[in-house]
């Protein structure tokens, strides 16, 4: 790669062992994919639980402060991801000390580099969303995937420990979705159906995903009928990122890059699928295989103000049988307690939790913890990942999930 | 079995070799393994119950979320890690995840190498060079390959002696 003078120095521990470290890796990385060269970046945003992390994460990230040389904090404004655990419901989901004591370790190291603990994966929604062309390093697939393709922004998908560089050098190597050409479209979709509910659009960013099946694959898609929402959008690119690993995608006449098909070279292609209705209820139908449900759980990504509030009016009336758990940001949630949301969510027997995600918190263990294996969710993402943690996940509507916890059947 | 060689675009890492994992699936350490027992543990996935530890995984492409960087540093740490992974398609957090952890890896190719390179054949893959040679099929009895399950073998001796 080529190095201008402050990296350069960088590298050389000019500017502390710090950014030498983290501009070392970054240049490990920027090799592998022929980077000519480092963009800056304006953010940067950090996978940070300790179920990822793991002790040796934790010890990467306290060895960088351990350097006493006063040159170990961020150079640009970086936060982070959802933590493993809301500490004040860490009971409730049978969490041990020892996962707690991890999350204490980590958020001590994180705050010493200088880092925001923002513990979200909506900042596009809560914090500040990136704006066209800004370039950044955004750790979390569903960040990653709503800033470049609703908001326009540039950024890979950054692990944590390139995050954590990159907020330590203040740039990225520049390759892949940092460069025009990545950005083009490679398959173009047409919709015969736009879906109506958060779990439908999910389940359409799944089936996507599937279809894409790769990082640098970017698919442009048509017939959308009207504007979605900010919240069923971030389902549709959660779950497409989620499913297929994709870090881009256009809709034809929506996003910032493809005001016209032709904006992202979608009219050289042919239309590769034709996805209509009965693809949606297909996937869906895919994960549908018990009656009996242990628990609910809404999360990945964590619930906006709005979501929550289509929530608790779903709540009203109702006594929970069995556990119903709702997730959101440290920013959402005081709004939510503050415009009641909570209590009525949790008057019917659910729980409202913040600054955590579902899949992050050592779910594997809360199912043995608490005996929870067919798990119910509107979120197509969440149901993706936890096949592999050891549940039967299904999915469904909020309302269908909301019934499910009154009756314990999932209908 | 005529010697196979395989140039890659893309390569980090060391020189090493063992036994191949084959499938025309995807992978991510969150989403299909149990990390702890070292198996793969998603139902759908070809690789279900098989052991990685050791194994050079020979996978189509990356699959899902980023946390797949910060655990392939975890696993290292543990000694239950892949010794390699050879792509079709990577992702950028397996690579980032790779530099952190030490783990060679390899992608881009011009065809397939899922189906080129049989399941359970040893292979060695050179980073310098870009090149995955497949030293043997399932079961060879072939020098080379023999000399490198050697190789493997006291490898993981030693790796578990180390763990206590």
């Amino acid at each position: 790669m080529q190095l201008n003078e402050e990296e350069k120095a960088m590298l050389a521990g000019e500017m502390g062992e710090v950014a030498q470290i983290a501009i070392q890796h970054q240049i490990m990385v920027g090799d592998f994919f022929g980077a000519r060269d480092f963009v800056p970046i304006t953010q940067a945003h950090i996978m940070a639980d300790t179920e990822s992390l793991g002790q040796a994460g934790v010890m990467w990230l306290e060895r960088l402060c351990d350097v006493k040389d006063g040159q170990h904090r961020v150079r640009v404004p970086t936060i982070t991801d959802p933590r493993g655990t809301d500490f004040s419901k860490a009971d409730d989901l049978g969490q041990r000390s020892w996962m707690l004591e991890l999350e204490r370790r980590a958020i001590d190291a994180f705050v010493k580099l200088g880092v925001s603990m923002t513990d979200t994966c909506i900042n596009y929604q809560t914090v500040l969303a990136a704006t066209r062309g800004e370039h950044v390093a955004f750790g979390d697939t569903g960040v990653v995937i709503y800033s470049n393709s609703i908001n326009g922004a540039r950024s890979n998908f950054e692990g944590g420990p390139s995050a954590m560089s990159a907020g330590l050098t203040g740039r990225t190597p520049r390759y892949g979705f940092h460069l025009d050409a990545h950005r083009q479209a490679t398959m173009r979709i047409n919709l015969d159906v736009t879906p109506k509910t958060l779990n439908e659009w999910g389940a359409l960013g799944g089936v996507i995903g599937r279809l894409a099946g790769n990082y640098w694959e970017v698919p442009v898609i048509e017939g959308i009928s009207s504007a979605p929402t900010s919240d069923e959008l971030k389902h549709f690119g959660a779950a497409m990122a989620s499913f297929g690993s994709i870090a881009l995608f256009h809709i034809v006449g929506l996003t910032p890059e493809a005001s016209r098909l032709e904006d992202v070279g979608g009219q050289k292609l042919p239309v590769r699928h034709r996805l209509n209705r009965s693809d949606i209820d297909a996937l869906t139908k895919s994960y549908a295989v018990e009656k009996t449900i242990d628990v609910v759980v809404f999360s990945a990504p964590q619930l906006s103000l709005y979501e929550l509030r289509s929530l608790a009016e779903l709540c009203d009336g109702r006594r929970f049988k069995i556990p119903l758990l709702a997730v959101t940001s440290p920013q959402v949630k005081p709004d939510a307690d503050r415009f009641g949301f909570t209590e009525r969510i949790e008057a019917a027997g659910g729980t409202v939790m913040s600054g955590m995600c579902f899949y992050q918190s050592y779910a594997r263990e809360i199912a043995e913890a608490k005996g929870w294996k067919r798990l119910a969710s509107n979120s197509a993402k969440l149901i993706n990942i936890l096949g592999g943690y050891g549940y039967i996940p299904m999915l469904a509507s909020m309302e269908e999930c909301v019934n499910a916890a009154e009756t314990g059947e999932l209908k | 079995m005529s010697e196979l060689v395989l140039t890659a675009r893309y390569a980090m890492g060391n020189k090493v070799a063992a036994e191949a994992l084959v499938a025309k699936d995807g992978f991510s350490a969150r989403y299909d393994l149990n990390r702890l027992r070292g198996v793969f543990s998603r139902p759908t996935h070809k690789l279900v119950g098989q052991s990685y530890i050791g194994k050079i995984l020979v996978l189509d492409t990356a699959k899902g979320g980023v946390a797949s960087a910060w655990m392939l540093n975890e696993m290292r740490s543990r000694d239950m890690v892949p010794l390699a992974i050879v792509f079709n398609s990577v992702n950028p957090i397996l690579v980032q995840g790779a530099a952190l952890s030490g783990i060679s890896m390899m992608a881009g190719f011009d065809e397939d190498i899922t189906s080129l390179i049989p399941h359970g054949a040893m292979v060695e893959i050179d980073p310098a060079t870009k090149t995955v040679r497949v030293l043997g099929g399932p079961g060879s009895t072939s020098k080379a390959a023999e000399e490198h399950r050697t190789a493997n073998s006291s490898l993981q001796k030693v790796r578990f002696i180390d763990r206590g």
